[in-house]
């Protein structure tokens, strides 16, 4: 009972830290935004003269409501229309730029509030001069340690209420500081500051890193409907998506996944090992019991049977401890050394399965070869 | 008195040892009646263990044929003789062969599992008065590994009286005990055949063959001595002319 408790437990702690490091590595990767989708204006011609994407027109509202209403693989979307400017709060001014998007723009950066909360689509529909800024603003506006919530700042004379301020983000792998930023509704941005129609860029995030190649067709194929684009004319806008990034997420995962198996089979391996010994070593050892049982008249399927159930009996309430135990040991790592364990049922399962499987096996193995002696040199044996 | 309960007729055991032949039991031919105490001696090599193993349908012989209670035992296959041993044979072996660290009551009861006429109830009760019955009504709920061997052989032979045999097949059965203690199965064994108990009693020792009624003695697998013992020594007796223990 003892080799299928630890047996079990093994697998289950083993399956449960592989797991969870398999997913907090997945989750560190998309933390980086794998799936998040850019969509700009392409950079078209006018009058024989190649344009910068950012004063071409060729997006509209329309395609980010098309986008948020007709895709499948799209989970979160936003319009995005920037400004460049000076930030100016009593004697202190900053130059940056401020983007007009709407609140999912937060979770499609994985940007988090630190203090306040975000616009209401409510106060998007309104156009509200509200903004949240990021850590780099509030240091270079209120240098004196003041707190930024409620302050009013001006962008371009416009003044605009700081109603949330964003966890510092650090620098990102270009060099470009993450939490210089300033974020205000998109309506905003568009009619108060651009005085404009059209939208500069959408962002969207795939509902999950594999679906992002599926999503980015799915926006091409709908923008080029919404633009009325012939087969042989070019794409007026550019879809990217993050292809290093879910390229590795993906080799990543592929590579956790193979390492998991590996630790499965070894442990599962080592455990039913244990047990087939245990098993083993128990019932040959009570050969002679099964030899006196045969002489004063068990038959051989009687012998089977009481051997069959005990095997099933100790594997099942071994594996059972066992996945207690496992599941306890996984949560003392858990809070222990706070490793991360995610415990999947079907390791859970399998590691039962498997162990009660071996255990029963060798239960019932050595009574059948004894109940297959002769009584008289079973009761013999040494 | 007359009933006969083993019948042997020209019963041989071949066995064979690689090439070679061995003829363990060349042509065996003798009759127990119900309520006699045989003793079958012999030294090492003599057959007496493969003889046993026959009486006790643990094995089949190569010809000839044995009927115990008029029951043929040569045609029978596994499963049969093992429920004729359930049914007609109680079991003394010399190493008492109890299972370790489980009552004596519950070692008693054995036999009667592989009996589905009984019920736990009546098992229980049979067990309990088989015990009675060699005076270790006092000890039902002793674990086997708490037992001295006297207290152990005891309790084998209540196991092999709780299914009410015809025949008990004893096996050196003293033959790990001390003098007194075996003088004191001995006792018990004499008692159990003033009761009309047919026993045989497989042993080695001369000396012991003196308590019982017929002496059978094979030598070469073949029998060189079978007759009435006409004076039977009581063990009790015996026993108490021993040394007084110290303690």
């Amino acid at each position: 009972m003892l080799g299928i408790i630890i047996g079990v437990a093994s697998v289950i702690t083993m399956l449960a830290i592989g797991q969870g490091s398999k997913k907090s590595i997945q989750a560190q990767i998309s933390e980086m935004g794998s799936n998040m989708i850019m969509i700009q204006p392409g950079a078209g011609m006018m009058g024989g003269v190649r344009q910068s994407s950012s004063d071409m027109q060729s997006l509209k509202l329309e395609d980010y409501y098309s986008i948020l209403n007709k895709t499948k693989y799209i989970g979160d979307c936003s319009p995005s229309v920037n400004s460049n400017g000076q930030f100016i709060s009593g004697g202190n001014n900053y130059p940056s730029s401020i983007s007009g998007v709407n609140p999912e723009y937060l979770s499609i950066r994985k940007l988090t509030i630190d203090h306040g909360n975000i616009f209401s689509n409510q106060q998007v529909a309104s156009a509200a001069k509200v903004c949240i800024v990021g850590k780099t603003i509030i240091k270079n506006l209120f240098p004196n340690g003041d707190d930024p919530l409620g302050k009013i700042i001006r962008f371009n004379k416009i003044p605009f209420t700081i109603i949330g301020t964003l966890k510092e983000k650090g620098y990102n792998s270009m060099g470009m500081d993450q939490d210089n930023i300033v974020l205000a509704p998109y309506t905003t941005i568009q009619k108060r500051v651009l005085a404009i129609t059209y939208i500069q860029g959408i962002f969207a995030s795939a509902l999950s890193e594999d679906v992002t190649t599926k999503a980015t067709s799915e926006i091409e194929t709908l923008l080029r409907e919404n633009h009325k684009l012939k087969a042989t004319d070019q794409d007026d806008f550019n879809v990217r998506s993050q292809q290093e990034l879910s390229t590795m997420l993906t080799s990543t995962t592929d590579i956790l996944t193979i390492l998991l198996a590996c630790i499965a089979g070894i442990s599962l391996l080592v455990g039913g090992i244990g047990i087939m010994n245990i098993m083993y070593v128990s019932v040959t050892e009570r050969t002679r019991e099964i030899g006196l049982r045969m002489s004063i008249g068990a038959k051989g399927s009687d012998i089977l049977s009481q051997f069959l159930i005990e095997a099933i009996l100790i594997s099942f309430t071994g594996g059972i401890i066992g996945i207690l135990i496992g599941i306890g040991a996984s949560f003392l790592i858990k809070f222990g050394i706070k490793w991360p364990i995610s415990i999947q049922p079907y390791s859970v399962l399998l590691s039962f399965v498997v162990c009660t499987i071996t255990g029963v096996f060798f239960g019932w193995y050595p009574a059948k070869k004894a109940s297959e002696l002769d009584p008289i040199e079973a009761i013999r044996y040494e | 008195m007359n009933k006969s309960i083993i019948r042997l007729e020209n019963m041989k055991r071949n066995f064979q040892v690689g090439d070679e032949t061995v003829h363990a039991l060349r042509g065996i031919s003798f009759s127990i009646n119900e309520g006699e105490f045989v003793s079958i001696m012999g030294t090492s090599g003599s057959g007496k263990s493969t003889l046993l193993n026959l009486l006790g349908c643990l094995d089949t012989p190569t010809g000839g044929e044995y009927f115990l209670d008029d029951i043929a035992v040569s045609s029978m296959n596994k499963n049969q003789r093992s429920t004729l041993r359930n049914r007609k044979i109680g079991f003394v072996f010399q190493s008492y062969n109890l299972l370790p660290k489980t009552t004596a009551l519950e070692n008693v009861e054995l036999p009667l599992q592989y009996n589905p006429d009984y019920s736990s109830k009546e098992r229980r009760e049979k067990a309990t008065k088989a015990l009675d019955d060699v005076g270790l009504s006092d000890r039902l709920y002793h674990k086997s590994n708490q037992m001295s061997g006297g207290q152990m052989q005891r309790v084998a032979i209540a196991r092999a009286l709780v299914n009410d045999p015809v025949l008990i097949l004893a096996d050196e059965a003293t033959g790990n005990l001390d003098t007194r203690t075996a003088y004191e199965i001995m006792v018990l064994f004499q008692e159990l055949h003033q009761k009309g108990r047919t026993i045989i009693f497989v042993t080695h020792n001369p000396e012991l063959a003196a308590f019982t009624s017929r002496n059978i003695v094979l030598r070469d697998g073949r029998i060189i001595k079978d007759e009435a013992n006409g004076k039977i020594e009581s063990a009790k007796i015996m026993l108490e002319n021993l040394p007084k223990q110290e303690d």
